[in-house]
Formats: structure tokens, sequence, C-alpha cells
């Protein structure tokens, strides 16, 4: 900004100039580009809160507080992330191949649907031991959310039709098919919800470990996050160090490129589209068992696929990276409510976002301040 | 309007329904419309059936009486002797005549300020017996993107030990003919066999475990991942193979260790085998390529202009790598527009012309062979060699 007033005095005869980037920018460059559009985004936010008659230090602090403050909204916060991580995960992995997975909501939904059906057929019976209902209802769970994947994947790589528009549509298709159940089959009492689940199907949380260890009383943290991170970790190598995820990569960064190394486009697109929609519906099965404890769709249709995507794209597609991201998301969306429900902190998300995809022009150009008559 | 000039179009059409003659027929009836009095034509009847040209030329004439002025760049002789007045010949950017009245000057003349005859470079080739035939190219038809035919009925053949050129004007079907051998394009008819194998219309992993080995024209858009790292590159047909792959993960430290060893081997000039090969040089990116391809010691390789882009150094290194190829028993498929680069390192040359072979010519000598390339010249713009032989070289149109 200095420099374009610097720019129009009309004596110093300097310009700015934007010269594409030639040689590789030092390893610290793009996380020092990324900090400083956040805090640029928190400046903006900040300006925005003045505007609209609120202190933006004193709300930026009570954000900080009522998300980080002590180890209980540390815990709430950490809830919220869980979610988020998951179905970042499974668009990172889908856009890693360019392939513009919307779909994350629906495929969500439909893994929760998949362990709620676990429950509720019921598959296996209430009294089932845990060790049994959970690892049934994360195969189920990410069986729905794969073949929720799997549809689009399909009709992009046999009739080329648009991803984008066929995931954004199958996500009304997964509300309303929840929404039968829980109205129709599962109601419970007329309800538009299903009967609660058996304590034996729930994720385990820090809480329920309260009695031997006082400090975890009270806590919601369940095991969502150790699937979450576990995912997180096995997608890494999964990207980075196997041959499925070189072809991956390298169908992403130029698919004529992985054509011409004899790797097949079209069912990288079902596999990884499956792939994104079995993380997905992970992250349905670890809400529903982990946090509502019953089949619902106002709860569970929160948008955590959408706050997916931005997450996804704010970590570069990275996994490990996409662990803080979350839970930088998990306290926006905590704290905002204590701020104000909806508006400002979904402002502010909306503000990092643009700023950080913004500032990925500066890790692709240089920008240089010269001298006019330098150029002649 | 378009009787006054011959350009016959139903004007109620939609666009998508006529054919592409007629397209081109609205298009210059636009330019009418719009009061045009110079038209710059680039290549107007690469798309067009013989009988359409001979309306386009009737057109353009009927232009010209009026007293409009038509520049017409074409590749094809007897168009530009049909229809031009005068004649300006460029060769790579440069002018090498000017105005020439197409009434004196021959189809030869031409064929040879085109093609040029400069100092061929010296390479060290050997004299080599070739071996058993190891790509066998029969009656190949095949399609562009575009859906129009670019391939009709090309036969071609590669033995081991040995670089077959491929002469010809970019857009004669080269690319595509390189696609279909590799796998990457389907053909609509004939076949490719590759020591025995068919080849053609099954995928390119095949061609790659057969050791086919491609060097594509596009670099950028083909032959390498931009903004993947120089080992990524490199491993684009061993990852599927020890040592690079262990059971379905990669083996980074033997991937980072093939990288560098051909970096060391093929010159590579890159900081570290982590950089993006989009920051390369042309010349580094297409050793990173070649060096990709060779290290797989193949058995067939096609090579789309190899040396395009690059400086006199990296040539010369392209060259050697090539030649090193054909001591190897390699089979080569050298396609290039660079005649001197073509008739210094082939055995024999094929001419290519509108998906055609126009005729084949042995290469003996070193030397430059003024009738040697002159029919090549005029292969290359659309006389069959058996014409040429039949007219004389010395013949005049």
């Amino acid at each position: 900004m200095t420099e374009s007033a610097v720019a129009k005095k009309p004596r110093t005869s300097y310009r700015i100039k934007v010269e594409p980037r030639l040689d590789e920018p030092p390893a610290w460059y793009p996380a020092a580009v990324s900090i400083g559009a956040i805090l640029l985004a928190l400046i903006l936010g900040g300006i925005v809160i003045m505007i609209a008659g609120g202190n933006p230090f004193a709300s930026y602090i009570h954000i900080a507080r009522a998300s980080f403050g002590d180890i209980g909204v540390l815990s709430d916060t950490i809830v919220k992330a869980t979610p988020i991580l998951l179905t970042a995960l499974a668009c990172s992995v889908a856009f890693r191949m360019k392939l513009w997975n919307i779909g994350a909501e629906g495929q969500f939904i439909m893994g929760a649907w998949g362990a709620s059906a676990i429950i509720l057929t019921p598959i296996l019976p209430p009294e089932t031991s845990r060790w049994l209902f959970i690892p049934v209802m994360v195969i189920a769970a990410m069986a729905m959310g794969a073949i929720w994947g799997f549809i689009p994947g399909y009709l992009k790589a046999k009739f080329n039709v648009n991803e984008i528009i066929s995931t954004l549509m199958l996500n009304y298709i997964a509300v309303s098919w929840v929404n039968f159940w829980v109205f129709a089959v599962w109601t419970e009492g007329g309800f538009q919800m299903s009967p609660k689940f058996p304590v034996t199907a729930w994720l385990p949380r820090l809480t329920d470990y309260g009695k031997a260890f006082p400090l975890l009383r009270g806590l919601t943290t369940h095991g969502g996050l150790v699937l979450g991170i576990l995912a997180a970790i096995a997608l890494w190598f999964i990207v980075y160090r196997s041959r499925w995820g070189y072809e991956i990569r390298l169908i992403g960064d130029n698919a004529r490129a992985a054509q011409y190394a004899g790797i097949s486009i079209t069912r990288n697109i079902v596999y990884v589209m499956m792939l994104s929609g079995a993380l997905a519906g992970l992250g349905g099965m670890s809400e529903v068992t982990g946090v509502i404890h019953r089949l619902q769709t106002t709860p569970l249709a929160a948008g955590y696929g959408f706050t997916g995507i931005i997450v996804a794209w704010l970590a570069k597609l990275n996994p490990i990276v996409i662990i803080l991201v979350s839970i930088l998301f998990g306290a926006l969306i905590l704290a905002g409510r204590e701020i104000q429900p909806s508006g400002v902190p979904k402002m502010i998300q909306g503000i990092i976002l643009v700023c950080l995809i913004a500032s990925d022009f500066l890790l692709r150009y240089r920008v240089r301040l010269v001298r006019a008559d330098a150029e002649e | 309007m378009g009787e006054q000039y011959g350009l016959k179009v139903d004007p109620r059409a939609k666009i998508w329904q006529l054919s592409v003659g007629e397209q081109q027929r609205v298009e210059l009836l636009k330019m009418l419309y719009r009061g045009v009095n110079v038209l710059i034509m680039d290549e107007p009847t690469a798309v067009l059936a013989p009988q359409e040209i001979e309306g386009l030329f009737e057109t353009l004439r009927a232009m010209i009486a009026q007293g409009k002025s038509v520049i017409f760049i074409s590749h094809k002789l007897q168009e530009v002797t049909a229809i031009a007045d005068r004649v300006t010949v460029l060769r790579r950017g440069r002018v090498t005549a000017s105005g020439v009245s197409t009434k004196g000057v021959t189809r030869q003349e031409l064929a040879r300020l085109m093609v040029g005859r400069e100092v061929v470079f010296f390479v060290d080739k050997k004299p080599k017996q070739p071996g058993d035939v190891v790509l066998d190219v029969k009656n190949i038809h095949a399609e562009n993107d575009k859906g129009l035919p670019a391939l009709r009925g090309l036969s071609l053949n590669v033995r081991a030990g040995e670089i077959v050129g491929l002469a010809g004007v970019a857009g004669n079907g080269q690319n595509v003919l390189s696609e279909v051998i590799t796998g990457m394009r389907k053909c609509t008819q004939g076949e490719v066999i590759l020591s025995g194998d068919k080849v053609n219309n099954r995928d390119t992993l095949f061609g790659i475990q057969h050791g086919m080995a491609y060097v594509p024209e596009d670099r950028t858009h083909v032959g390498s991942a931009p903004n993947l790292s120089v080992t990524d590159n490199v491993i684009m047909k061993k990852y599927r193979k020890t040592p690079i792959s262990k059971g379905g993960l990669l083996d980074m430290t033997a991937a980072t260790n093939f990288a560098k060893e051909l970096k060391q081997a093929y010159d590579i000039i890159v900081p570290t085998v982590n950089t993006p090969v989009r920051l390369l040089s042309g010349g580094n990116l297409q050793r990173v390529i070649l060096a990709r391809e060779i290290s797989g010691n193949p058995n067939f390789m096609v090579a789309v202009q190899p040396t395009r882009g690059l400086d006199v150094g990296a040539i010369e290194g392209v060259h050697r790598l090539l030649l090193t190829q054909r001591e190897a028993g390699a089979a080569v498929l050298l396609v290039s527009e660079e005649l001197e680069e073509l008739l210094s390192l082939s055995d024999r040359v094929y001419v290519i012309y509108e998906g055609k072979i126009m005729g084949e010519v042995k290469v003996k000598s070193m030397e430059p062979d003024d009738s040697l390339i002159e029919a090549i010249g005029l292969m290359m713009t659309g006389t069959p060699l058996d014409q040429i032989q039949k007219e004389g070289v010395t013949s005049h149109d």
C-alpha cells in the first residue's frame, strides 16, 4: 500500500513492477506470506468490527479467551475442529487431483447415516461391546461416504459430468435422505430425530474417564479426534509416500503428463472421489457418535463440509497443516458464537480465505519497486 | 453478397450445421462485409477438400479483380504457384526470397529456398548395419483433436540400431503419429507393431512396459509435471518397479539417489533434485526428459522436435544422446523440421505431407547433397517421390 503511495508522487517517478518469480523462494517464505495474510485479514476484520461499533482488540481477545482460554473451552474448540478436520482431509485429496468435490457435506451426512444404520436398523444389538461397535460403524460410515463419492466420480470419469454440480446436488439428496429416515423410519415419538444411541455406540470422551482422572471431568473431546489425526497421518503417507499418491499428484499437476506416464486418469478419478467420500463419511460418523449421539439433520448438516473446503485450501492441501488450520477454524466457530451468532466470525473466515488466496500471488510473482526511468 | 463473390451459404443456417468449408466462407463474408482491403489467410486450405479449395481460389480471384489485396500463407507449393502473383519465402523467421514473381520461378527453386542448405552439423556417426525391424507402422489412419483426418494410410518402419528421420512441415500429422505409436491416441485403422506386439489402441502403459521411450514435442505440457520436483519427474516411468516402489509405497531414498545419479550422468544443472522442474531452463528440462527416457534402456524411442528452442550446446548434447541410443542398438524415430539435423543424424529419412509418406530416402554420406535436399523439399511441399523421379530433379513446371 505504501509503495503505491510513493509511486503516485509525480517527482519521484517510481513505479511498481510485477514480474514472475523464476527462482525458488526460500523455505520460510511461503509460511511468512501466509502468516502475513492472516494478520492482514485480522486487521481488515478489526476495521469492520470497528465500523460495526465494536472494539476490535476486545473482540479478538474475547475470541482468543473463548476458544483457547482454559482447558474446557480448548476441549470445545477441538470438538468443533474434529468434523472440520475430516471433511478438510476429504476435500484436500480430491482437490489435489483438481477434482472439485463440493460434496463433502453430503458425504459427511451419508457417513453419519451409515454409522447410525448399524445401531438403528439394528444391525448390531444395543448390548454390543464398544470394541465391536466402533470399528463396524467406521467401516459402514466410510463405505457410505465412498458410495456418495463414487457416484459423481463415476459420472465424471465415464460421461465427463461436471463434479462441482453433481457433488453439490448430492448434498441436498443426502439431507433429504436422512430426513426421510428420521421422520419416517427411525423417528422418536414423531420428532424429527432418532432415539438416542446406546452408550456403547458412543465414541469415548475424555469426560468418561473423569472418575479416574478428575482433571478430565466435563471435557467433551471425543475419539473422533484420534480418528482424524490418524486419518491425517495416513493421508500424508498416501499422498507423499505411496505409488497411488504419486499418481494423484502427477495427475493433479499435469494430467497429460500422467497419461504419458501410463496412468489411467479415469480410474483414479473414481478412486480418489471414493477416498474423499470415505474420509468425509468418517467425519460424519465421528460427529454423530461423538457429539450428537442420535441421528438428526439439524446439528449434523451444519456446513462442516463447506468449511472443510476452506480449510483444505488454507492448508495448501497438506494433511498435517490441515490439523492446525481446522483447530483455528474450530476456535473461530466456537468463539464466534460468543460475539454474534453468525455475522462477524463468518466474515472473518471469509476475509482470511480471500487474503490467503490473494497471497499466493506473492509466491508466484515478485513485486519490485523500480525507477520509471530505469525502464527505458 | 454471397453470390457476388461466389460464396454461397444458407444465411439462416446455424454455424454448427455448416461444413468447415462453409464456415470459412462465412468468415470470408464477414471480412468482406467489414470492407476489408487487405486479407491475410494463414494456411486457409488445411481444412478444405480439393473442390472447396478451387472454390476458395475463385473467390480470392474475384476479390483481387475488385482491387483487394490478399496475403496467402501456405506451405503447399502447388497452391502458391496457382494463386499467387508474387512469393516471399520465409525460413526460420528470415526472408530468403522476397517478391519473386511466380511466373519466372520453378517449384524446385522455391522448395530449395524453403528448406535451405545449411552447413550440416558434424556429428561422429559411425557406420552401422541396422538390425531387425523394431517398429512397424502399417497403413495408419487417425484423426486429430478436431476430428479431422490427420493420418491417411501412413506406413513406415524403424530397425534396431538406426535413426530414422521424419521430415515435414509442422502440422502434417507428425504429432498425431507419435501419439498413435505411443498409445496416447487411438487410430481408426491400421496397426503399430513393436517387436512383434501390437501396441496401437492400447494404453500408454503397454508401450512403456515394452521398452518404448517417448520424448514429446511439448516438454512442459506432456513431458513433465512442472510443479513436481526433478525426482518426481524422473521416476515417472520407474515408480512402478523396485527399487523405487516397495509394496505400494515409494522408497524416497532410492528415488532421490536415482535422480542424483541422472543429474550427474546427464549434466542436469539444478540446485537440488527437489527443485520443481518449472524453474529449469529448456535445455535442462530436455535433459531431464531424455535422462528419464534413456535410463529405461529403451529398444525403441520416438523423439519429436527434441532440439526445438535449445541453444547450440544443448542441441549438441541431445544429438550425442540420440547417437548413443543408436550405438546401443535402439531403434530411434526422430521427428524434426530441421533438415540439417535429420540429415546429419539419420540413416534414412521419410517425408510426411498431409498425413501420408511422400517418400523415403537413404542418407549415404554426411556431405550435403543438393539433389537430396531438393527432393526432400519437394516432398515436404506435396510432391511424391516417384513423381519427382519421373520428372527428374531438374525438370521445370
